[in-house]
């Protein structure tokens, strides 16, 4: 069973409620990917405005964190949910709090993207933040694009795009401290680099734990802190791709 | 009784047959004793075919909940385990059910001293007209125990068991009517466990009672467990995860699916399982 086609409770207003639940995640997820997508776009076109935006506007997603939080806690108070819908309500409180950390780390780039953008410096090392940004901005799409179907599938495809964010991190690391020993008044510039570089792997992070919870709805197990291939030899993810 | 087993209760695990439900046999070897043994279970009320071909083992000092809707057969699986159902005219049963390596429907099996080893708490608590002290000593008296500190011990370790001593020790000779119905209703479990059965069936024991006399119902169910077999039908679902370690899925007199609770109730393994604990249409 690779994604979940729900029939309807006898309850209409329990169907309702899961429904805003499923719709108000993604739209969480929507504001974050268009937060990262903005930070993208102020590192890429020192667009410092756009970077202030970002930084200033992590509050709507802390927002709808909490309101998400709220509407699983009625959701767990009213229906008691069992099997399928338990783990729907257990994965969308996990998904939100991995989102709302993404947030963050966008805020962070933000502000980070605000000093970057500020000061005339070499944009060498751009290229490497651009990548790695662009990488985990994909995963996160796809992730919230597997949320949206509930495919588990397709959540096993983002995991494994996360050793290729770690290899990419190294190589990205190793290429600016050979700036920083090139030049070493470029240090506290490319530091700001580093940690923007470090916030996309986070982020990168947080959209597999997101891949992991919509398998633990779908499969009904736990995969966190389980191997790639361990996962794939238990649901056999990739024999169905073939 | 169409079939004799005779094997161990060890054994029976392995006996029980590959097509049974049971989604995880290693959990019930881990209790490593079962008390029950159903073997290709079919009843009949007439011409109508209310369960067909029941398979499973109910473990031993375990609680296994039957759950499903109206009229999937679970009351009369229950009723079966004590022959309740012999009473009722037009039934007839093919198969077997094993307590423990005794077959309950061989020929020579003492009907009455079967309900004394598997006893039976109702919905509706049904104390008899008598005093509270009367209703605990009843069972012991038909078996004539007739000394006066026996009873006077087994009536006080009954009720102390079945969580009623400290509201009623005071109040022994008063009628059993007097009580409130969570507490008649411990009573019945008192009078049921005087006669040290090995096994209690509960039908629905606390749907007549308000939420406080049903937690205590479920609590004394899971103080009760350590001495007995206990099988509860209930139509309440949170109070079948609360209560039990096992839990079998029954519809239109088959079981579906029999199997650890808390996967039951997670992680079902048949979807008609699934759209009946969430409430769906199935």
């Amino acid at each position: 069973m690779a994604s979940r086609q729900t029939p309807h409770h006898i309850s209409q207003q329990f169907d309702n409620e899961l429904n805003d639940l499923r719709s108000n995640v993604l739209a969480m997820g929507g504001l974050v990917e268009d937060h990262l997508e903005k930070v993208l776009d102020a590192l890429a076109n020192s667009d410092s405005e756009l970077a202030e935006y970002v930084a200033t506007n992590d509050y709507r997603v802390n927002a709808l964190q909490v309101e998400i939080d709220e509407e699983c806690t009625g959701i767990l108070l009213r229906r008691q949910p069992a099997a399928g819908d338990l783990r729907l309500v257990l994965a969308v409180s996990k998904t939100i709090t991995d989102l709302e950390r993404i947030g963050d780390e966008v805020e962070k780039v933000g502000r980070l993207a605000l000093e970057l953008t500020t000061v005339e410096s070499p944009k060498a090392y751009y290229v490497g933040i651009l990548a790695m940004g662009n990488h985990v901005k994909r995963m996160l799409h796809d992730v919230l694009d597997a949320f949206a179907r509930m495919d588990s599938q397709a959540a096993f495809q983002v995991a494994k795009q996360d050793p290729e964010i770690d290899a990419q991190n190294n190589a990205i690391m190793r290429q600016l401290i050979t700036y920083m020993m090139e030049d070493p008044r470029s240090i506290s510039q490319v530091l700001n680099a580093v940690l923007a570089v470090r916030a996309f792997e986070r982020v990168g992070d947080h959209a597999d734990n997101i891949g992991e919870y919509i398998i633990y709805f779908v499969e009904g197990k736990d995969v966190r802190h389980t191997s790639l291939e361990e996962m794939d030899k238990e649901f056999k993810f990739s024999a169905k791709e073939k | 009784m169409s079939k004799i087993i005779n094997a161990s209760s060890k054994e029976i695990d392995s006996i029980d047959n590959s097509n049974s439900p049971v989604g995880n046999d290693s959990d019930l070897a881990v209790s490593n004793t079962v008390s029950l043994t159903v073997s290709n279970l079919n009843l009949f009320y007439d011409t109508k075919q209310a369960l067909n071909s029941i398979n499973m083992t109910i473990p031993k000092k375990m609680v296994t909940a039957f759950i499903g809707p109206s009229g999937c057969g679970k009351s009369t699986l229950l009723r079966c385990f004590n022959r309740m159902n012999d009473l009722i005219d037009g039934v007839r049963i093919e198969g077997s059910i094993f307590l423990h390596d005794e077959d309950i429907y061989a020929r020579d099996v003492d009907v009455a001293n079967l309900r004394r080893r598997i006893g039976m708490v109702f919905q509706k608590p049904n104390p008899f007209p008598k005093s509270i002290y009367e209703n605990v000593a009843y069972g012991l008296r038909i078996q004539r125990v007739n000394n006066r500190r026996t009873l006077d011990r087994a009536v006080e370790r009954s009720l102390r068991a079945a969580a009623l001593w400290d509201e009623v020790k005071d109040r022994l000779q008063e009628s059993a009517l007097s009580l409130s119905g969570g507490q008649q209703q411990r009573l019945v479990i008192a009078r049921a466990i005087a006669i040290e059965p090995e096994v209690l069936l509960l039908d629905e024991p606390a749907s007549a009672l308000d939420p406080i006399s049903t937690l205590k119902i479920e609590e004394l169910i899971y103080e009760l467990k350590r001495d007995y077999t206990i099988v509860i039908v209930t139509h309440n679902m949170q109070q079948a995860t609360r209560v039990s370690d096992f839990a079998a899925f029954m519809y239109l007199g088959n079981l579906i699916e029999f199997d650890d609770t808390k996967k039951i109730f997670t992680n079902p393994a048949q979807k008609q399982t699934e759209d009946y604990i969430t409430g769906r249409y199935g």
